[in-house]
């Protein structure tokens, strides 16, 4: 098993009225409510924690890629994955942007994961998000019916990019490049491992077992939610011939450790409010342009009865309500340990996105949970798919002799 | 009068698409906007009593298919020249609707000496910052009808008419018709319905009319000038008491604009 902490980098100053005077949280939301002052504090905590859960023992460090969007301050991931470089040293550096059809030309995207992988060592895990409506539609203004192919073809270019080594004529639809030259080149080969964040799209299961990515569904919704969809991706896998590793999936979950569940109550449910009440407050208007889906995703959610949660749900439920439908796992480590191995178990996932700073989590209570769930619930979980602990494929191969930053730092001779 | 639908191979064979048609007389095709168009539309039928209506369904539509290759507004024009040689006309008399009015409008400014009369009813595809249009994509259902129509009630009666969305048949279908639709108009709309027709509109050399709803929220009449000022001779008739829906709601009013444009 192996376990990624990951912080969406929400801002934690929306106000108490946030959800009667502003319609979104996302795309329409005015910037005045941004306090840059503020927010130089809030990157550089949030940067600490990623840090932090590093040297408590996570296996990994997760960012990603949001635009016009108050609970995900990342416009840039690399831009995040640049600076934790510099100040991790073992941890992988999974970066779920970018979003390839966002950029242009999309080699930009080649180029800046390979720079990733050389200055950390081989420790990226590169994200190829297809992006949410309101990112890729709504804020970044791609035409919704040509967004996958759009994809598509920066998957092509970006995959070619890496691997060739001499410069080549890209002719693409969207792109055309007469000198597609990537420097640098990443030092993972053939490619740093590939994650693919998804909500269900049935093409991206396929693309994912083609290509021997890693399936990452990122849901707020919790793992009961989530077995139906998985069970249609573990369906899949099968039908296409592929092995069932469970390295081939991932899934993010909200998790909040204290010593005892009414504490955990206590400590994290005003943070776990402001989540689902003002960080998941979107406009449905802006949920799915139309021709985000495929006609074919549609009907197969139709046929699986697979009704879209809208993001807002999960504020009209009450704290039992949150833990027993398992949008949220807390409790004392050991409640936190059993529900997660179910979990694992019934999810069949080798990686676990761990929500640990949810909403306005200030950071000592971050601390205290994060370094609960590292030493007192994580070790129990860690062996759970031990026989497949030398499946490589879908995770870092870094460097086994790396540099250490700061060393040509000091000044004079020596 | 009525409407009958047939399907049609165009560009040889590469899309199919549906055509409605009704009545007798000149011929005269029209172009529907982002909603589409049915049988029943009240619109058809008033144009049916003058005229030999031919309304194409553009790929996305209905049952016409071949959206895959249709991708801007370049394409989209050349596949409607490519249903009218299928059809077999000759320069009919080309009327378009909002999105359907930006294709006709294109059409006569990409190959001005085709088209010769030009009926542009609040046809997408300028932008005026003074005048922004409402993004109809991120719009819910229930907020549609106060756009649309200069009389919301009347709208909602249109919009909602026979459907009730709480049977999961009814809803699926209609959750894939209209992903269907909006997703060929996204090519030509999303997420600003402007494609340049601004810098070709001095090309058509037709003689156009421009209808517009006086009280069209979604295309106020500020655009109905900007057309005016951009299409040589063009005239501007303004209906009193209508939306963006002019259509359906004075669907006489907007034909009486029409046979003034036939006779002109």
């Amino acid at each position: 098993m192996r376990f990624i902490w990951f912080n969406l980098m929400p801002w934690p100053y929306l106000p108490d009225d946030f959800r009667e005077k502003y319609r979104s949280v996302w795309v329409d939301i005015p910037s005045a409510l941004y306090d840059p002052v503020r927010g130089h504090e809030v990157y550089n905590t949030y940067l600490d924690q990623l840090e932090f859960a590093e040297t408590v023992g996570f296996d990994g460090i997760g960012v990603n890629e949001h635009h016009a969007n108050a609970y995900g301050l990342m416009p840039s991931p690399c831009l995040m994955a640049a600076a934790l470089a510099r100040r991790t040293s073992r941890a992988a550096l999974v970066v779920l942007g970018s979003s390839i059809a966002l950029y242009e030309p999309p080699i930009r995207v080649a180029e800046e994961f390979a720079m990733l992988d050389v200055i950390s060592g081989g420790r990226l895990v590169a994200g190829f998000p297809v992006g949410t409506s309101m990112d890729t539609n709504y804020a970044y203004g791609r035409i919704p019916a040509l967004l996958r192919e759009r994809y598509a073809e920066a998957h092509e270019l970006i995959r070619r990019a890496w691997a060739e080594d001499e410069p080549f004529a890209f002719n693409g639809r969207y792109t055309k490049l007469r000198y597609a030259n990537c420097w640098p080149k990443p030092i993972q080969k053939p490619h740093p491992p590939v994650f693919v964040p998804g909500g269900g799209s049935v093409e991206t299961y396929d693309f994912c077992i083609e290509n021997t990515y890693n399936y990452s569904y990122l849901s707020f919704f919790g793992y009961l939610r989530a077995r139906r969809l998985m069970e249609g991706y573990w369906q899949r896998v099968a039908e296409m011939g592929a092995d069932d590793s469970p390295y081939r999936a991932t899934f993010a979950q909200i998790i909040c450790v204290a010593e005892t569940d009414a504490e955990a109550e206590r400590l994290y449910g005003p943070h776990i409010s402001y989540f689902f009440n003002r960080c998941l407050h979107v406009y449905p208007g802006f949920a799915e342009a139309p021709g985000y889906r495929t006609i074919k995703t549609i009907q197969a959610e139709f046929l699986r009865q697979l009704a879209r949660p809208s993001l807002g749900q999960g504020a009209s439920l009450s704290w039992s309500e949150l833990i027993e439908l398992g949008y949220i796992v807390v409790g004392s480590p050991e409640t936190v340990r059993q529900r997660m191995e179910e979990l694992i178990k019934t999810l069949r996932v080798g990686n676990i996105i761990c929500g640990i700073h949810v909403g306005d989590m200030p950071p000592e209570k971050t601390r205290y949970s994060t370094e609960l769930f590292a030493t007192k619930v994580m070790p129990h979980l860690k062996g759970i798919w031990k026989e497949y602990d030398s499946d490589d494929r879908f995770w870092i191969r870094p460097l086994a002799k790396r540099a250490v930053p700061g060393a040509n730092a000091s000044g004079g001779l020596r | 009068m009525s409407t009958c639908s047939r399907l049609l191979g165009v560009a040889g064979g590469r899309r199919k698409i549906q055509v409605l048609e009704a009545g007798d007389g000149a011929p005269l095709v029209f172009m529907h906007g982002a909603g589409g168009v049915t049988e029943d539309n009240p619109f058809l039928t008033a144009l049916a009593r003058r005229w030999h209506v031919f309304a194409p369904l553009l790929p996305g539509y209905g049952m016409s298919e071949g959206a895959e290759s249709l991708r801007d507004m370049l394409s989209v024009t050349l596949h409607t020249f490519d249903v009218l040689d299928a059809l077999g006309l000759i320069r009919p008399m080309l009327v378009g609707h909002s999105m359907g009015g930006m294709i006709a409008a294109e059409m006569a400014a990409i190959a001005p000496r085709e088209v010769e009369r030009l009926g542009l009813i609040a046809p997408a595809g300028l932008w005026l910052d003074a005048h922004p249009i409402p993004d109809l994509f991120s719009k819910l259902p229930h907020e549609l009808p106060a756009l649309m129509f200069h009389d919301p009630e009347f709208g909602e009666r249109m919009m909602t008419a026979g459907g009730n969305l709480d049977d999961p048949k009814l809803l699926e279908a209609f959750v894939i018709r209209n992903t269907r639709q909006l997703a060929t108009a996204s090519k030509l709309l999303f997420p600003i319905p402007d494609r340049g027709l601004d810098e070709r509109l001095y090309r058509i050399r037709a003689k156009t009319m421009l209808i517009w709803g006086d009280g069209d929220r979604v295309m106020p009449p500020a655009y109905g000038e900007a057309f005016s000022r951009g299409i040589a001779g063009a005239e501007l008739v303004r209906i009193p008491d209508a939306g963006h829906m002019v259509i359906v709601e004075r669907p006489h009013a907007v034909v009486g604009a029409l046979l003034q444009l036939e006779r002109s």
